[in-house]
Protein backbone atom coordinates (compact mmCIF):
# COMPACT_ATOMS: atom_id res chain seq x y z
CA UNK A 1 0.00 0.00 0.00
CA UNK A 2 1.19 3.26 -0.81
CA UNK A 3 0.59 6.81 0.35
CA UNK A 4 0.32 9.37 -1.96
CA UNK A 5 1.84 11.72 0.23
CA UNK A 6 4.99 9.66 1.04
CA UNK A 7 5.49 9.18 -2.64
CA UNK A 8 5.42 13.18 -3.65
CA UNK A 9 1.77 12.92 -5.36
CA UNK A 10 -1.23 14.69 -5.06
CA UNK A 11 -4.31 14.17 -6.03
CA UNK A 12 -6.34 17.34 -6.92
CA UNK A 13 -9.58 17.21 -4.92
CA UNK A 14 -12.17 18.88 -7.35
CA UNK A 15 -10.93 17.65 -10.68
CA UNK A 16 -9.39 14.17 -9.11
CA UNK A 17 -6.08 14.97 -11.65
CA UNK A 18 -2.81 13.05 -10.10
CA UNK A 19 0.53 15.21 -9.63
CA UNK A 20 3.44 15.16 -8.43
CA UNK A 21 3.94 17.59 -5.57
CA UNK A 22 6.73 18.62 -3.03
CA UNK A 23 5.56 17.91 0.10
CA UNK A 24 6.42 20.71 2.33
CA UNK A 25 5.26 23.39 -0.22
CA UNK A 26 1.95 25.76 1.60
CA UNK A 27 0.20 26.75 -1.24
CA UNK A 28 -0.79 24.22 -3.78
CA UNK A 29 -2.70 24.74 -7.23
CA UNK A 30 -4.12 22.28 -8.91
CA UNK A 31 -1.95 22.51 -12.64
CA UNK A 32 -5.13 21.37 -14.79
CA UNK A 33 -8.53 23.03 -12.89
CA UNK A 34 -6.64 25.61 -10.90
CA UNK A 35 -8.22 24.56 -7.33
CA UNK A 36 -5.99 24.80 -3.94
CA UNK A 37 -4.95 22.05 -3.18
CA UNK A 38 -3.56 20.70 0.48
CA UNK A 39 -1.69 17.42 0.89
CA UNK A 40 -4.66 17.55 4.22
CA UNK A 41 -6.86 19.89 5.26
CA UNK A 42 -5.35 22.92 6.85
CA UNK A 43 -6.00 22.72 11.07
CA UNK A 44 -8.48 20.44 10.02
CA UNK A 45 -8.30 18.94 14.25
CA UNK A 46 -8.49 22.60 16.04
CA UNK A 47 -11.00 23.73 13.03
CA UNK A 48 -13.59 20.66 13.36
CA UNK A 49 -13.54 21.05 17.39
CA UNK A 50 -14.48 24.73 16.78
CA UNK A 51 -17.47 24.23 15.07
CA UNK A 52 -18.39 21.20 17.04
CA UNK A 53 -17.97 23.03 20.67
CA UNK A 54 -20.07 26.12 19.17
CA UNK A 55 -23.03 23.48 17.66
CA UNK A 56 -23.43 21.74 21.07
CA UNK A 57 -23.66 25.03 23.00
CA UNK A 58 -26.17 25.71 19.72
CA UNK A 59 -28.36 22.62 19.55
CA UNK A 60 -29.73 22.94 23.44
CA UNK A 61 -31.27 26.65 22.58
CA UNK A 62 -32.71 24.77 18.86
CA UNK A 63 -34.08 22.18 21.20
CA UNK A 64 -35.67 24.00 23.81
CA UNK A 65 -36.75 27.12 22.28
CA UNK A 66 -40.06 27.58 20.13
CA UNK A 67 -39.73 27.27 16.08
CA UNK A 68 -42.35 28.41 15.75
CA UNK A 69 -45.40 30.39 17.19
CA UNK A 70 -48.91 30.16 16.18
CA UNK A 71 -50.97 32.82 16.79
CA UNK A 72 -54.46 33.00 16.65
CA UNK A 73 -57.23 34.49 18.12
CA UNK A 74 -57.67 32.25 21.28
CA UNK A 75 -53.89 33.63 21.37
CA UNK A 76 -50.44 32.03 20.95
CA UNK A 77 -49.14 28.85 20.78
CA UNK A 78 -45.51 27.77 20.76
CA UNK A 79 -43.63 24.87 19.32
CA UNK A 80 -40.46 23.48 19.78
CA UNK A 81 -38.95 20.60 17.17
CA UNK A 82 -40.67 17.89 19.61
CA UNK A 83 -43.54 19.34 19.74
CA UNK A 84 -43.88 19.66 16.10
CA UNK A 85 -43.03 16.06 15.81
CA UNK A 86 -45.38 15.31 17.98
CA UNK A 87 -48.11 17.38 16.46
CA UNK A 88 -46.90 15.17 13.43
CA UNK A 89 -47.38 11.88 15.43
CA UNK A 90 -51.24 12.92 16.84
CA UNK A 91 -52.59 14.11 13.34
CA UNK A 92 -51.75 10.58 11.87
CA UNK A 93 -48.93 11.06 9.45
CA UNK A 94 -46.21 8.86 11.48
CA UNK A 95 -44.35 8.18 8.25
CA UNK A 96 -43.77 11.87 8.57
CA UNK A 97 -43.20 12.24 12.51
CA UNK A 98 -40.78 9.30 12.14
CA UNK A 99 -38.90 11.28 8.98
CA UNK A 100 -38.83 14.58 10.80
CA UNK A 101 -37.78 12.77 14.30
CA UNK A 102 -35.29 11.64 11.96
CA UNK A 103 -34.05 14.81 10.28
CA UNK A 104 -34.68 17.13 13.26
CA UNK A 105 -33.52 15.67 16.37
CA UNK A 106 -31.68 12.23 15.61
CA UNK A 107 -29.35 13.57 12.91
CA UNK A 108 -27.63 17.13 14.57
CA UNK A 109 -27.33 14.55 17.48
CA UNK A 110 -25.84 12.01 15.69
CA UNK A 111 -23.43 14.09 13.81
CA UNK A 112 -21.88 15.79 16.58
CA UNK A 113 -20.71 12.36 18.82
CA UNK A 114 -19.58 10.95 15.41
CA UNK A 115 -17.81 13.55 14.71
CA UNK A 116 -16.32 13.81 17.96
CA UNK A 117 -15.75 10.46 18.69
CA UNK A 118 -13.87 10.41 14.77
CA UNK A 119 -11.22 13.49 16.10
CA UNK A 120 -10.94 11.65 19.23
CA UNK A 121 -9.91 8.50 17.68
CA UNK A 122 -7.61 10.56 15.31
CA UNK A 123 -6.25 12.64 17.93
CA UNK A 124 -5.18 9.36 20.20
CA UNK A 125 -3.79 7.57 17.46
CA UNK A 126 -6.28 5.04 17.50
CA UNK A 127 -6.11 2.32 14.80
CA UNK A 128 -9.12 0.78 15.38
CA UNK A 129 -11.19 -0.38 12.49
CA UNK A 130 -10.12 2.56 10.40
CA UNK A 131 -12.43 1.50 7.20
CA UNK A 132 -15.72 1.34 9.72
CA UNK A 133 -14.56 5.06 10.41
CA UNK A 134 -14.07 5.77 7.32
CA UNK A 135 -17.45 4.76 6.50
CA UNK A 136 -18.61 6.67 9.46
CA UNK A 137 -17.60 9.73 7.90
CA UNK A 138 -19.13 9.41 4.31
CA UNK A 139 -22.04 8.83 6.20
CA UNK A 140 -21.86 12.08 8.01
CA UNK A 141 -20.86 14.18 5.10
CA UNK A 142 -23.98 12.44 3.40
CA UNK A 143 -26.77 12.73 6.04
CA UNK A 144 -26.15 16.22 7.22
CA UNK A 145 -28.50 17.95 4.60
CA UNK A 146 -31.43 16.53 5.79
CA UNK A 147 -31.36 18.18 8.64
CA UNK A 148 -32.73 21.27 7.07
CA UNK A 149 -36.16 20.04 6.18
CA UNK A 150 -37.28 21.77 9.63
CA UNK A 151 -35.89 24.93 8.40
CA UNK A 152 -37.53 24.99 5.29
CA UNK A 153 -41.01 24.12 7.02
CA UNK A 154 -40.81 26.61 9.16
CA UNK A 155 -40.42 29.05 6.15
CA UNK A 156 -42.83 27.81 4.37
CA UNK A 157 -45.59 28.09 6.45
CA UNK A 158 -44.74 31.12 8.19
CA UNK A 159 -45.29 32.50 4.34
CA UNK A 160 -48.50 30.89 3.73
CA UNK A 161 -50.02 30.80 7.25
CA UNK A 162 -50.77 34.68 7.51
CA UNK A 163 -54.49 35.50 8.15
CA UNK A 164 -53.91 38.61 10.40
CA UNK A 165 -55.15 37.90 13.54
CA UNK A 166 -57.19 34.88 12.96
CA UNK A 167 -54.14 33.29 12.80
CA UNK A 168 -50.72 33.62 12.01
CA UNK A 169 -47.13 31.59 11.94
CA UNK A 170 -43.75 33.17 12.82
CA UNK A 171 -40.58 31.41 12.59
CA UNK A 172 -39.18 31.80 16.26
CA UNK A 173 -35.54 31.98 18.08
CA UNK A 174 -35.22 28.56 17.82
CA UNK A 175 -35.40 28.18 14.20
CA UNK A 176 -32.73 30.90 13.92
CA UNK A 177 -29.88 28.38 16.73
CA UNK A 178 -30.95 25.26 14.50
CA UNK A 179 -30.15 26.19 11.52
CA UNK A 180 -27.34 27.33 13.01
CA UNK A 181 -26.44 24.12 13.82
CA UNK A 182 -27.39 22.76 10.97
CA UNK A 183 -25.15 24.75 8.85
CA UNK A 184 -21.99 24.49 11.49
CA UNK A 185 -22.17 20.90 11.31
CA UNK A 186 -22.20 20.89 7.87
CA UNK A 187 -19.14 22.79 7.75
CA UNK A 188 -17.49 20.77 10.64
CA UNK A 189 -17.40 17.68 8.71
CA UNK A 190 -16.07 19.52 5.72
CA UNK A 191 -13.26 20.61 7.70
CA UNK A 192 -12.10 17.21 9.04
CA UNK A 193 -9.96 15.12 7.16
CA UNK A 194 -10.44 11.89 6.75
CA UNK A 195 -7.08 10.65 5.29
CA UNK A 196 -5.79 11.49 9.15
CA UNK A 197 -7.75 8.09 10.20
CA UNK A 198 -5.37 6.26 8.15
CA UNK A 199 -2.34 8.33 8.28
CA UNK A 200 -2.21 7.08 12.03
CA UNK A 201 -2.89 3.36 10.94
CA UNK A 202 0.43 4.03 8.79
CA UNK A 203 2.62 5.26 11.41
CA UNK A 204 1.55 2.42 13.41
CA UNK A 205 2.46 0.18 10.50
CA UNK A 206 5.86 1.57 10.11
CA UNK A 207 6.53 1.54 13.64
CA UNK A 208 6.02 -2.54 13.47
CA UNK A 209 9.04 -2.61 10.71
CA UNK A 210 7.07 -3.32 7.35
CA UNK A 211 8.48 -0.67 5.54
CA UNK A 212 10.39 -3.23 3.86
CA UNK A 213 6.82 -4.43 2.11
CA UNK A 214 6.22 -1.12 1.10
CA UNK A 215 9.76 -0.62 -1.40
CA UNK A 216 7.99 -2.06 -4.07
CA UNK B 1 3.90 10.74 -18.38
CA UNK B 2 2.91 7.83 -16.42
CA UNK B 3 1.33 9.97 -13.63
CA UNK B 4 -1.46 10.29 -15.61
CA UNK B 5 -2.28 6.73 -14.79
CA UNK B 6 -2.47 7.15 -11.12
CA UNK B 7 -5.31 7.95 -9.23
CA UNK B 8 -5.54 9.20 -5.47
CA UNK B 9 -8.01 8.14 -3.06
CA UNK B 10 -9.13 11.78 -1.71
CA UNK B 11 -11.07 9.89 1.53
CA UNK B 12 -7.63 8.24 2.07
CA UNK B 13 -4.97 8.76 0.15
CA UNK B 14 -4.01 5.46 -1.18
CA UNK B 15 -1.96 5.81 -5.02
CA UNK B 16 -3.79 3.60 -6.91
CA UNK B 17 -3.68 2.55 -10.45
CA UNK B 18 -6.81 3.24 -12.94
CA UNK B 19 -8.75 0.33 -14.04
CA UNK B 20 -10.60 -0.07 -17.27
CA UNK B 21 -14.52 -0.37 -16.32
CA UNK B 22 -17.46 -1.90 -17.71
CA UNK B 23 -20.12 0.53 -18.61
CA UNK B 24 -21.82 1.62 -15.80
CA UNK B 25 -19.42 0.15 -13.55
CA UNK B 26 -17.75 1.63 -10.51
CA UNK B 27 -13.88 1.38 -9.15
CA UNK B 28 -14.20 1.64 -4.98
CA UNK B 29 -10.51 1.91 -3.06
CA UNK B 30 -9.06 -1.11 -2.06
CA UNK B 31 -8.41 0.37 1.52
CA UNK B 32 -11.44 2.17 2.88
CA UNK B 33 -14.33 1.05 0.38
CA UNK B 34 -14.60 4.80 -1.02
CA UNK B 35 -16.40 5.32 -4.45
CA UNK B 36 -13.52 6.41 -7.32
CA UNK B 37 -14.83 6.75 -9.75
CA UNK B 38 -17.89 5.08 -12.40
CA UNK B 39 -17.60 4.88 -16.17
CA UNK B 40 -20.54 6.89 -17.76
CA UNK B 41 -19.96 6.09 -20.82
CA UNK B 42 -23.06 8.65 -22.00
CA UNK B 43 -22.74 10.60 -19.03
CA UNK B 44 -21.67 13.78 -20.04
CA UNK B 45 -25.01 14.09 -22.86
CA UNK B 46 -27.28 12.79 -20.47
CA UNK B 47 -26.08 15.47 -17.87
CA UNK B 48 -26.54 18.17 -20.84
CA UNK B 49 -30.08 17.06 -21.33
CA UNK B 50 -30.71 17.11 -17.77
CA UNK B 51 -29.34 20.09 -16.57
CA UNK B 52 -31.47 21.45 -19.77
CA UNK B 53 -34.68 20.45 -18.72
CA UNK B 54 -33.59 21.57 -15.16
CA UNK B 55 -33.54 25.37 -16.44
CA UNK B 56 -36.85 25.55 -18.04
CA UNK B 57 -37.98 23.44 -14.61
CA UNK B 58 -36.08 26.16 -12.70
CA UNK B 59 -37.90 28.85 -14.16
CA UNK B 60 -41.42 27.47 -13.99
CA UNK B 61 -41.04 26.22 -10.20
CA UNK B 62 -40.04 29.72 -9.03
CA UNK B 63 -42.38 31.86 -11.30
CA UNK B 64 -45.08 30.12 -9.83
CA UNK B 65 -47.04 29.44 -6.20
CA UNK B 66 -45.83 26.13 -4.83
CA UNK B 67 -49.61 25.78 -2.98
CA UNK B 68 -52.67 28.17 -2.07
CA UNK B 69 -54.26 27.50 1.33
CA UNK B 70 -58.00 28.00 1.55
CA UNK B 71 -59.11 28.68 5.04
CA UNK B 72 -63.04 29.66 5.51
CA UNK B 73 -62.64 31.62 3.06
CA UNK B 74 -59.59 33.29 3.32
CA UNK B 75 -56.65 32.26 0.72
CA UNK B 76 -52.88 32.52 0.73
CA UNK B 77 -50.13 31.42 -2.12
CA UNK B 78 -46.54 31.71 -1.98
CA UNK B 79 -43.67 31.14 -4.13
CA UNK B 80 -40.03 30.08 -2.86
CA UNK B 81 -39.19 33.79 -3.58
CA UNK B 82 -42.05 35.21 -1.77
CA UNK B 83 -41.91 33.11 1.26
CA UNK B 84 -37.86 34.23 1.73
CA UNK B 85 -38.90 38.11 1.20
CA UNK B 86 -41.79 37.11 4.07
CA UNK B 87 -39.10 36.19 6.60
CA UNK B 88 -37.01 39.06 5.50
CA UNK B 89 -39.93 41.41 6.44
CA UNK B 90 -40.53 38.69 9.67
CA UNK B 91 -37.23 39.91 11.07
CA UNK B 92 -35.14 36.68 10.63
CA UNK B 93 -33.24 37.66 7.78
CA UNK B 94 -30.66 34.96 8.14
CA UNK B 95 -32.62 32.35 7.46
CA UNK B 96 -34.57 34.18 4.32
CA UNK B 97 -30.94 34.19 3.24
CA UNK B 98 -29.56 30.57 4.32
CA UNK B 99 -33.61 29.40 2.69
CA UNK B 100 -32.66 31.49 -0.54
CA UNK B 101 -29.11 30.56 -0.94
CA UNK B 102 -29.58 26.44 -0.56
CA UNK B 103 -33.12 26.56 -2.78
CA UNK B 104 -32.59 29.27 -5.04
CA UNK B 105 -28.88 30.50 -5.97
CA UNK B 106 -26.75 27.78 -5.42
CA UNK B 107 -29.39 25.30 -7.52
CA UNK B 108 -29.44 27.85 -9.89
CA UNK B 109 -26.14 28.50 -10.20
CA UNK B 110 -24.74 24.61 -10.82
CA UNK B 111 -27.07 24.22 -13.56
CA UNK B 112 -26.10 27.30 -14.87
CA UNK B 113 -22.49 26.03 -14.77
CA UNK B 114 -23.29 22.65 -16.30
CA UNK B 115 -24.85 24.01 -18.98
CA UNK B 116 -21.59 26.46 -19.43
CA UNK B 117 -19.16 23.56 -19.76
CA UNK B 118 -21.50 20.89 -20.97
CA UNK B 119 -23.30 22.60 -24.01
CA UNK B 120 -20.08 24.58 -25.54
CA UNK B 121 -18.21 20.74 -25.11
CA UNK B 122 -21.21 19.49 -27.37
CA UNK B 123 -20.04 21.50 -30.14
CA UNK B 124 -16.05 20.79 -29.02
CA UNK B 125 -15.25 24.00 -27.72
CA UNK B 126 -14.57 25.14 -24.57
CA UNK B 127 -16.11 28.57 -22.95
CA UNK B 128 -13.62 30.90 -21.79
CA UNK B 129 -12.92 30.50 -17.75
CA UNK B 130 -14.39 26.54 -17.69
CA UNK B 131 -11.92 25.64 -15.15
CA UNK B 132 -13.42 28.36 -12.70
CA UNK B 133 -17.05 27.35 -13.76
CA UNK B 134 -15.87 23.49 -13.26
CA UNK B 135 -14.71 24.42 -9.69
CA UNK B 136 -18.24 26.41 -8.99
CA UNK B 137 -19.54 22.87 -9.63
CA UNK B 138 -17.26 21.90 -7.40
CA UNK B 139 -18.42 24.40 -4.43
CA UNK B 140 -21.97 24.54 -5.00
CA UNK B 141 -22.87 20.97 -5.31
CA UNK B 142 -23.10 20.60 -1.23
CA UNK B 143 -25.68 23.35 -0.63
CA UNK B 144 -27.99 23.06 -3.30
CA UNK B 145 -30.57 21.20 -1.37
CA UNK B 146 -33.54 21.16 -3.28
CA UNK B 147 -34.43 17.06 -2.47
CA UNK B 148 -34.54 18.65 1.05
CA UNK B 149 -36.66 21.07 0.35
CA UNK B 150 -39.37 19.00 -1.08
CA UNK B 151 -39.82 16.52 1.58
CA UNK B 152 -39.75 20.02 3.70
CA UNK B 153 -42.86 20.73 1.73
CA UNK B 154 -44.63 17.57 2.03
CA UNK B 155 -44.05 17.84 5.71
CA UNK B 156 -45.69 21.31 5.23
CA UNK B 157 -48.76 20.56 3.48
CA UNK B 158 -49.63 17.47 5.71
CA UNK B 159 -49.18 19.91 8.45
CA UNK B 160 -51.42 22.38 7.08
CA UNK B 161 -54.21 20.09 5.86
CA UNK B 162 -55.14 20.18 9.80
CA UNK B 163 -55.92 23.78 9.68
CA UNK B 164 -57.08 24.56 6.13
CA UNK B 165 -57.60 22.84 2.24
CA UNK B 166 -54.40 22.94 0.64
CA UNK B 167 -54.50 22.98 -3.52
CA UNK B 168 -51.60 22.35 -4.96
CA UNK B 169 -50.29 24.78 -7.80
CA UNK B 170 -48.17 24.52 -11.15
CA UNK B 171 -45.10 25.05 -9.32
CA UNK B 172 -45.11 22.08 -7.00
CA UNK B 173 -45.18 19.53 -9.93
CA UNK B 174 -42.54 21.57 -11.27
CA UNK B 175 -40.16 20.99 -8.73
CA UNK B 176 -40.68 17.55 -8.05
CA UNK B 177 -39.53 17.53 -12.00
CA UNK B 178 -37.18 19.71 -11.18
CA UNK B 179 -35.33 17.66 -8.47
CA UNK B 180 -34.97 14.47 -10.34
CA UNK B 181 -33.34 16.03 -13.21
CA UNK B 182 -31.18 18.13 -11.12
CA UNK B 183 -30.33 14.98 -9.27
CA UNK B 184 -30.04 13.06 -12.69
CA UNK B 185 -27.71 16.04 -14.35
CA UNK B 186 -25.35 16.02 -11.45
CA UNK B 187 -25.52 12.00 -11.17
CA UNK B 188 -24.30 11.70 -14.56
CA UNK B 189 -21.57 14.99 -14.35
CA UNK B 190 -18.62 12.70 -15.08
CA UNK B 191 -15.82 14.76 -14.53
CA UNK B 192 -12.97 12.40 -15.24
CA UNK B 193 -15.25 12.24 -18.49
CA UNK B 194 -15.12 15.63 -18.81
CA UNK B 195 -11.41 16.71 -18.22
CA UNK B 196 -10.66 13.55 -21.07
CA UNK B 197 -12.64 15.55 -23.45
CA UNK B 198 -11.06 18.47 -22.91
CA UNK B 199 -7.73 16.92 -23.34
CA UNK B 200 -8.69 15.81 -26.53
CA UNK B 201 -10.50 18.84 -28.07
CA UNK B 202 -7.09 20.83 -27.33
CA UNK B 203 -4.92 17.78 -28.74
CA UNK B 204 -7.08 18.34 -32.31
CA UNK B 205 -6.89 22.02 -32.12
CA UNK B 206 -2.84 21.35 -31.40
CA UNK B 207 -2.91 18.98 -34.71
CA UNK B 208 -4.89 21.82 -36.64
CA UNK B 209 -2.79 24.94 -35.63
Amino acid sequence: MLMARSEGVIGCETCGLAQRAEPKSAHMVCTRCGATMHFRKPDSISRTWALLIASYVLIIPANLMPVMATGSLFGTEKDTIFGGVVYLWTSDSEVLAIILFCASIIIPFAKLFSLSFLLITVQRGSTWNPRLRARLYRMVEAIGRWSMIDVYVATMLTALVQFGNLMNIRAGAGAIAFATVVVLTIFAAKSFDPRLIWDAVDRSESNHSTSEELHV
Amino acid sequence: MDSKELLVCDQCDLLLRETALEPGGKAFCARCGNVLYRCQPDGLRLSLIFSLTAAVLFLISNSFPIVTIDSQGLTNSTTLLDAAERLVHDGIPSIAALVFATTFLMPALEIMAMIYLLLPLHFQRMPPGFSVAFRLIHFVKPWAMIEVFMLGLLVTISKLSALASVVPNIALGAFVLLMFSVTAAAANFDRRGYWKRVADIRQLQEQVC
